[in-house]
């Protein structure tokens, strides 16, 4: 590796030569103030936040986008440069709304952090405020467009990340805004929903649509069961939000915490992907038999579900017809567990903590229907509910652990894994080679399905049988899986799709990224994988088929696999969606 | 409006041509030369137009429409079938043009960038057009009115009017 030495304020240091100025300072322990920069997209150089003086050049240069030269002495921190960027964070302000207080994002809003770090004190500027109306109409993101300062991360993300290329700038100058194509609204666009713009944006331009005023007064109302399941990838993240250090495994004190909220029965989304597995796996031996529909791709992604229905709508009969882990949950509330319990459907109101906002699209779907009662009726993601914990003033770290209710709250170590990226895959492959050997399973781990770098393509031989396998997490990994499976250019078994970067547990609605780790950090991802597996490895039932409580549910109502009361309870379909995406 | 299936409006020179760019090298590159190609066609870019550009070129539609609506020199609504341009040029400025614009958009009931219902005439301001000492002065498809009046806008309007 050929390396150059610079100075940075002084202090001589050598480094890589393809690095950047900000890079450069960043190994020697100095952070440059950014805004548009993310470490894991393109360089925008859009807020002129980073810059630095380089001696000898003309003007100011952006430390984000200007590599490093033999013999470049940079200044981070003089009074001028200091100036500088102070009125360049006071200029974005300008025509910022004046409402820190009122916001969604207040405490962990990036422009309110870089201001108060920078030393903005005061607002010398009354510049003209954009008038842009909030466009609600998708049910997953809501756009703030007067909150957004053009830093394009949104846009970077849904075009680099997830390959939907939805939001763009659109129109020019001080009109401009970033919308679907056309100006149109998130309801009539190739939004898949996942929202990955709203972790991205650093302001509040783009939230989720929040779902916790309804769910406080669903538990204030004395005529409503309130139920709530967890899906696996929160008790991987909710620590965060109570300054727990990332990976820290929190279930005990999420099941207390949504006690002390007062639902009246706390189930585990995990038991549905034990459920998941036995029907998916039971469906992939089924098509493999007949030849039929390969490859079998998953279903529990709702982000995914929406890409294939607007981008790879050829692919609907691939697709997995499983419901979601979320919906399976759902309806068996709906109907086994209100018949069981002797309560009427409509007096239950089911809540899901989901780490995910197309969760909130999803539980709408028609398809999703059962004897025309909705079955989830509302999701909070993540941060709704880290937030309405502190709103009730639980104090989380002091909880004790408690258990799920049970049965609907008894899972295994093959269901945890579901949150991250593989984990579908490892699972569904735990209970296969069960089936494929009829020998119990000794070698239970499957981690070479673990796309922790995005894309993963492999061939795993089980007794006889050969399985091609495609794993991949943010969509646009996911394209080049796909484009091979249109082409023809290889044949897969089976596919697990996860929208999101590194699966469920960097979902579109966990909590921001606590100090020190920024947003799409694989080092994040990282820990929290590192919790759920760990979660996994503690469980006593590792295979999702010999979960007692799922047994006992084949042998009291749903018979077998595949059956027709499973078909009715556990499965659905998907169409065709428009507009039509470019892939 | 979500149907963008209808993908048969482009006439067949700018799908030939289309069909010429996606075979050269970097053919996105080429998306303004096809709006450019639109415009000329259909005098503006319409959104069924923008769709089908996208789906035929295959960039995504946020792009497209991005693009589309950067460049002054695109437009995005339907112009009327005279172009009436008044000059808000220094000279024309001093001399009066404020009042002819008032005028002319008062005789059209339109502001400048609309177009009249009829779809006869669209409203612009343009820059200085280069014929000061005839300040102040419209010009309507190239056309240039010198030393116009206010009084005189209805005569000169009449000429454009169809013929009865």
């Amino acid at each position: 590796m050929k390396t150059v030495t610079i100075k940075i304020d002084g202090n001589s240091v050598t480094v890589a030569e393809n690095l950047t100025i900000m890079q450069a300072a960043e190994e020697i322990g100095i952070h440059i103030p950014r805004l548009c920069y993310l470490e894991n997209l393109s360089i925008e150089g859009a807020c002129r936040v980073c810059i630095v003086e380089v001696k000898g050049a003309p003007a100011y240069v952006t430390s984000c986008s200007t590599k490093v030269v033999e013999g470049m002495e940079v200044t981070t921190n003089s009074p001028q440069i200091r100036e500088a960027r102070r009125d360049i964070v006071e200029l974005i302000l300008d025509n910022h709304p004046k409402d820190c207080q009122l916001c969604e994002r207040d405490g962990n809003c990036e422009l309110q952090n870089l201001a108060y770090t920078l030393g903005i004190r005061e607002r010398l500027f009354e510049g003209k405020r954009k008038d842009f109306p909030i466009e609600d109409s998708s049910k997953s993101v809501v756009r703030v467009p007067e909150k957004c300062i053009l830093c394009g991360r949104c846009v970077r993300v849904c075009h680099e990340v997830q390959g939907v290329y939805n939001l763009s700038q659109q129109s020019r100058g001080f009109n401009t805004i970033v919308t679907p194509a056309y100006q149109r609204h998130m309801d009539d666009s190739v939004c898949i929903q996942c929202g990955q713009c709203i972790n991205a944006c650093p302001t509040a331009a783009l939230q989720e649509k929040r779902h916790t005023e309804q769910v406080f007064k669903a538990l204030a109302d004395p005529e409503m069961h309130v139920v709530v399941q967890t899906a696996p990838a929160i008790r991987a993240a909710i620590g965060e939000g109570f300054n727990f250090p990332p990976g820290t495994p929190c279930t005990g004190k999420m099941v207390t915490a949504l006690k002390k909220l007062g639902f009246n029965a706390i189930f585990d989304t995990d038991f549905a992907a034990d459920l998941t597995i036995v029907e998916e796996a039971h469906e992939l031996m089924g098509r493999i038999q007949e030849n039929k529909n390969l490859p079998l791709i998953t279903s529990c992604s709702p982000g995914w579900i929406n890409f294939m229905e607007k981008f790879y709508p050829e692919l609907i009969p691939n697709a997995s017809s499983c419901k979601s882990p979320m919906s399976m949950l759902s309806s068996l509330i709906k109907t086994h567990y209100a018949k069981k319990n002797g309560i009427d459907p409509k007096k239950i109101y089911v809540v899901s903590i989901m780490p995910c906002v197309a969760k909130k699209y999803e539980m709408d779907r028609e398809e999703l229907l059962l004897d025309g009662i909705k079955t989830t009726d509302a999701v909070l993601t993540t941060r709704e509910l880290i937030w309405m914990i502190k709103s009730y003033g639980i104090e989380f770290s002091r909880l004790e652990d408690s258990d799920f209710d049970s049965p609907l709250g008894e899972s295994t170590g093959a269901s945890v894994i579901f949150g991250t990226t593989g984990g579908v895959m490892e699972a569904a492959l735990r209970t296969a080679a069960h089936w494929i050997t009829k020998k119990p399973v000794h070698e239970i781990e499957f981690k070479e399905v673990r796309a922790v770098e995005g894309l993963r393509e492999l061939e795993l031989t089980i007794d006889n049988i050969t399985l091609n396998i495609g794993v991949a997490n943010g969509l646009v990994n996911a394209k080049k899986l796909l484009n091979k499976v249109i082409s023809g250019e290889k044949q897969f078994h089976v596919i697990e799709v996860m929208a999101c970067p590194g699966g469920c547990i960097g979902g579109g609605g966990q909590p921001y990224p606590p100090k020190g780790y920024t947003i799409l950090d694989k080092k994040l991802f990282a820990k929290r994988a590192e919790a759920l597996y760990k979660i996994d490895q503690e469980k006593t039932i590792r295979v999702s088929h010999e979960n007692p409580s799922i047994k006992a549910l084949y042998k009291e109502l749903l018979k077998e696999p595949g059956s027709d009361v499973a078909h009715h309870l556990l499965h659905t379909h998907y169409n065709t969606q428009t507009p039509r995406g470019v892939r | 409006m979500t149907n963008n299936q209808k993908q048969n409006n482009l006439s067949k020179e700018i799908v030939d041509f289309i069909t010429e760019c996606q075979s050269k090298e970097n053919p996105s590159s080429y998306l303004i030369a096809v709006l450019h190609k639109v415009q000329d066609t259909y005098g503006y870019l319409s959104v069924e137009h923008l769709e089908e550009v996208s789906q035929r070129m295959q960039i995504p539609a946020a792009k497209v429409s991005g693009v589309a609506s950067f460049y002054h020199f695109f437009n995005l609504k339907p112009r009327g079938k005279y172009i009436i341009q008044i000059c808000k040029g220094t000279a024309c400025h001093v001399k009066g043009a404020d009042l002819i614009a008032e005028k002319l958009k008062e005789e059209l009931g339109i502001e400048f960038g609309e177009t009249t219902k009829d779809g006869l005439f669209t409203l612009e301001a343009t820059r200085c057009l280069g014929t000061c000492a005839l300040a102040p002065v419209i010009q309507i498809d190239g056309k240039v009115y010198p030393k116009v009046t206010p009084d005189q806008v209805p005569q000169i309007l009449e000429n454009y009017f169809p013929k009865k």
